[in-house]
């Protein structure tokens, strides 16, 4: 089995790894890289748990290889805040209380920062678009679409 | 109880929960994020590809050879049954499998690829037997026998086995005289309902490590709501000593009761106990999860309700065949919720039930959220809908007229506690403007409006109990220990509201000592009913109320006071005679001197508290009838504003509305996240979900062939509204409402349905299709 030395940069850092051919970005983040904030829910691009940001674009990260990341940006759930500041998308999920189990959040929280920073102010359809491919079982999403319309607000 | 004490500030406020920082920094961490280090081995599960056969031989040989392979077993290496109440169940089959996807053999490899591998080289020869579908046809004398040795198997007294049958529990209510009624009622209505089976669908799928150690105590992390029922369950079944099994349980990533009993946690220590020394997990596949794990159960519903001209219900009959699969070890108690809740929240004098639960091949029917009681409101308030449009009522003053009260003496013969479910119809009804029917948006779309009822109680052993403790901190804080599980429906911040108002500390002071781990953690039976709130809140409140009066009397001690003339405020201990104060840091560990610091008085205070009903009576098994079937109802109401595309059979909902009666609302805001949710997950089991089953194989495991709501499918608005007629044994009044929020959802919208377009289908999904397929039926469309 080929491996591939790549380098890439990750939540702003310069980060270097060696994978085989056939590791998912996903499984490189949780188990070469042991960051796990990233989720793993069905590994078929079906759920939208493991989302992260490749290149700013919103991706699963179950479906793109680790090999191809090589000399790309990364970025996942960890990344959202910087310097003990949240992204306005989490604390608008703390307080309007679209967190429930959590497994979702983290997917969920990189397509809507996908979202903003492409539409900064979203409509209520807009939202739900966005966030059609990541499932959640708990909130009925309502949470999570107030959540995200007032971080837009905020902006 | 000290339900007549004043409520305190906290009690009621909606504090953010305390989890959701963790949570949306990605830090929190759920099973699968564990590191278990490289001497990790993998599991994969060798499982039945026939409904029912029996195993003529198994030949791992081949598989043993393949280097990387560390350990294979099969039924032969663990004897004894398993399952939470009846013991029907094997870790891994032993002579004949029940349903595909039954686990058969287990291997243990240094890669997931090789334990895949090793998989595909295990033999098995079986022997096919004819398989049974139908639970009804199941339950008849002509079927073919699935557990032959069913009168063999250990089962407590409340559940009734029928020995030489596929009949695993038959419940029975045998109230009033239903053949005289009938003939006194003016209206009958006699359905048949067929309700498929769903599968829970946690975002997080079932993950377990075990590690045995060379003395063959045990350790299990695993996503779970029952570390101590596993605990106890696995442990009997292995020949462990109950403390020698260690169960840790994280954040679990979404339960509904999948993560409830023992599924699949029994396999990777069953596993490890062949390679000592190794931790061995074994991760679910999204297809597993679908198809392999605990469902829930399919029904067959055949109701009879009756009433007379002024609409006063009168009678109702009702059999229920349910589906429970290869196993009914879990199942046998939905069946018992389903009987002695028959009526569903209405007062019916005359009542005949016969709730069967019927063995058949296909996946094994667990827990779910509602335990029976959406499936049963499926019918029975759909029945009512009808009856009341069949008298020319109004549906919403015929829920009114017949619905329970406190004070009636209900299907089993228990007297109802205060509840108020009639405000519950009133609010739904208010919400979405019940009796107005503003037209359609578009010409080609057409307008209603449903209403449905719920109630459910906590389905449980009469004597399931919950403990709490709580540490005391040096810097004033307080470490709750609790058994029961955070899956989502924040228990964790409901209980620490609780603690912090009876110790007399800010909200804030509350770490609640985690993750859930039964050598340190107080015992819990489980994180299921909707029960922790109420019970583990009791337990808590026991504790905290233990720690309070500890400190005070060490404070009185060291000032010659009187306890009751001290209290704790935000944390500080004051006497309202002296007026002095005393922070809580450092006394509660450290203690009081006297004056001139020659003696001490107190110590680190650490309080207790548990609490057990001890009140549920048991039922008589002929007529079901009891003094106290249950602890008590959580009931509440639900209702549906919606069109209809004409063209294409799609349902939209306007407005969907759903009140329920809390008791006291710790939380106001979580409570009404677990209505909401509960909605959207009732409305995504009412318009999607359907576990498709051909011969016992399921035709749809994964997201894209089982569909669940997406953020595009829910209504345009829900309303919320929490109704509170206090539980006087419940902490400040307050009853669980986790799972109720699902359970009326399909009746309503079916009610709703009908309202609009005037069909009526013989069970869910509510598709497009389905709905359109309907209207042309009835020459609606054409």
């Amino acid at each position: 089995m080929a491996v591939h030395n790549i380098t890439f940069t990750l939540n702003g850092e310069a980060e270097a790894a060696v994978v085989p051919s056939h590791m998912t970005l996903l499984q490189m983040l949780r188990e070469e890289i042991v960051m796990t904030g990233t989720k793993n829910g069905c590994a078929a691009g079906e759920c939208g748990a493991c989302t992260v940001l490749l290149n700013g674009e919103p991706v699963n990260s179950c479906l793109v290889l680790a090999v191809e990341c090589d000399g790309q940006t990364l970025v996942t759930v960890e990344g959202l805040a910087h310097d003990r500041q949240l992204d306005p998308l989490q604390q608008a999920l703390i307080e309007i209380g679209g967190v429930q189990c959590g497994f979702c959040t983290p997917g969920v929280l990189i397509s809507a920062r996908a979202l903003l920073d492409r539409n900064p102010h979203p409509t209520k359809a807009d939202v739900q678009a966005a966030l059609v491919g990541n499932l959640c079982r708990c909130t009925g999403y309502v949470r999570i679409i107030d959540g995200v319309l007032a971080a837009a607000e905020r902006a | 109880m000290e339900t007549m004490e004043i409520k305190p500030d906290l009690i009621g406020q909606s504090v953010g929960r305390l989890d959701s920082h963790e949570k949306v920094t990605g830090a929190a961490l759920f099973t699968d994020d564990l590191q278990f280090g490289r001497k990790l081995l993998h599991a994969r599960i060798k499982r039945s590809p026939h409904p029912h056969a029996l195993i003529k031989s198994i030949d791992v040989s081949r598989a043993l050879d393949l280097p990387g392979v560390k350990a294979i077993v099969t039924g032969d290496d663990f004897p004894e049954h398993i399952g939470l109440y009846l013991k029907d169940k094997h870790i891994f089959a032993r002579e004949r499998v029940r349903f595909v996807g039954e686990p058969v053999a287990g291997v243990a490899a240094v890669t997931e690829e090789v334990a895949e591998q090793a998989v595909e080289l295990i033999d098995v020869e079986y022997e096919p037997l004819e398989p049974v579908f139908d639970p009804e046809f199941g339950a008849s004398p002509e079927a073919p026998l699935i557990h032959p040795d069913l009168e063999k198997y250990e089962v407590p007294n409340f559940i009734f086995p029928q020995a030489g049958t596929n009949i695993a529990n038959h419940f029975k209510i045998r109230k009033g005289d239903t053949g005289r009624a009938w003939e006194r009622c003016t209206t009958i209505v006699e359905r048949k309902f067929h309700i498929p089976h769903i599968q829970h669908v946690p975002i997080e799928p079932h993950v377990a490590i075990a590690q045995v150690d060379q003395t063959g105590k045990a350790t299990l992390w695993a996503s779970s709501q029952s570390p101590f029922a596993q605990r106890n369950l696995i442990a009997k079944t292995l020949g462990i000593s109950q403390s020698d099994m260690r169960v840790i349980a994280p954040l679990v990533g979404g339960g509904f009761g999948c993560k409830a009993g023992v599924t699949m946690e029994a396999m990777p220590v069953a596993i490890a106990t062949k390679v000592p020394g190794y931790p061995v997990k074994l991760r679910l596949t999204r297809e597993e999860e679908f198809y392999t794990n605990f469902v829930r159960q399919g029904l067959v519903i055949n109701i009879k309700v009756g009433c007379d001209a002024d609409g006063k219900l009168l009678a109702m009959e009702n059999t229920m065949f349910w589906d429970g699969g290869a196993s009914t070890e879990y199942g046998v108690n939905i069946t018992r919720a389903g009987g002695y809740s028959s009526t569903g929240p209405y007062d019916i004098p005359n009542v005949k039930t016969d709730s069967l639960c019927v063995y058949t091949n296909h996946p094994i029917g667990g827990a779910y959220r509602g335990f029976g009681m959406s499936e049963l409101h499926t019918a029975v308030d759909q029945c009512m809908d009808e009856l009341a449009e069949a008298i020319g009522m109004d549906k919403v003053a015929f829920h009114k007229l017949n619905c329970v009260r406190g004070g009636d003496t209900l299907v089993t013969g228990m007297t109802l506690h205060p509840v108020g479910l009639e405000e519950c119809i009133d609010k739904v009804a208010k919400a979405i403007d019940w009796g107005e029917k503003p037209p359609a948006g578009a010409p080609n779309k057409r307008r209603g409006k449903g209403i449905a009822l719920a109630w459910k109680a906590p389905a449980m052993p009469p004597n399931a109990g919950s403990s709490a403790r709580l540490e005391l901190n040096e810097d004033g804080t307080a470490t709750l220990g609790v058994g029961g599980q955070e899956i989502g429906q924040g228990t964790f911040t409901a209980v620490a509201q609780i603690a912090a108002a009876t110790l007399g500390v800010p909200y804030e002071s509350i770490r609640i000592a985690g993750p859930l781990d039964t050598q340190y953690s107080p015992y819990e039976w489980q994180t299921v009913a909707s029960r922790l709130t109420w019970s583990m809140g009791n337990a808590v409140r026991a504790a905290a109320s233990d720690a309070r009066r500890q400190i005070l009397e060490t404070v009185a001690e060291a000032w010659d006071e009187d306890v009751n003339d001290l209290d704790i405020v935000d944390g500080v201990v004051i006497s309202y005679r002296s007026e002095q104060e005393q922070p809580l840091k450092e006394m509660v560990i450290y203690g009081l001197p006297n004056e001139d610091f020659t003696e001490w008085t107190g110590g680190p205070i650490v309080g207790r508290g548990m609490f057990m009903p001890t009140y549920v009576t048991g039922l008589d098994p002929e007529t079901g009838q009891g003094e106290r079937a249950v602890v008590h109802y959580t009931v509440g109401a639900q209702a549906f504003d919606i069109e209809i595309d004409m063209e294409t059979g799609k349902i939209e909902v306007l407005k969907g509305a759903a009140a329920f009666d809390v008791g006291q609302a710790i939380n106001p805001e979580l409570v009404k996240a677990q209505i909401e949710g509960g909605f959207v997950q009732g409305l995504s089991s009412a318009v999607f979900e359907e576990i498709q089953l051909k011969e016992g194989v399921m035709q749809n495991p994964s997201f894209v062939d089982y569909r669940i709501a997406t953020a595009a499918d829910i209504p345009h608005e829900i309303e919320s509204i929490i109704v509170e007629v206090p539980q006087d044994d419940g902490p400040w009044g307050a009853r669980g409402v986790g799972e109720h929020p699902m359970i009326p959802a399909v009746a309503a919208l079916a009610n709703a349905i009908y309202d609009a377009v005037g069909v009526r289908m013989d069970g869910p999904p509510f598709s497009a299709e389905k709905v359109y397929l309907a209207m042309l039926d009835a020459g609606i469309v054409n």
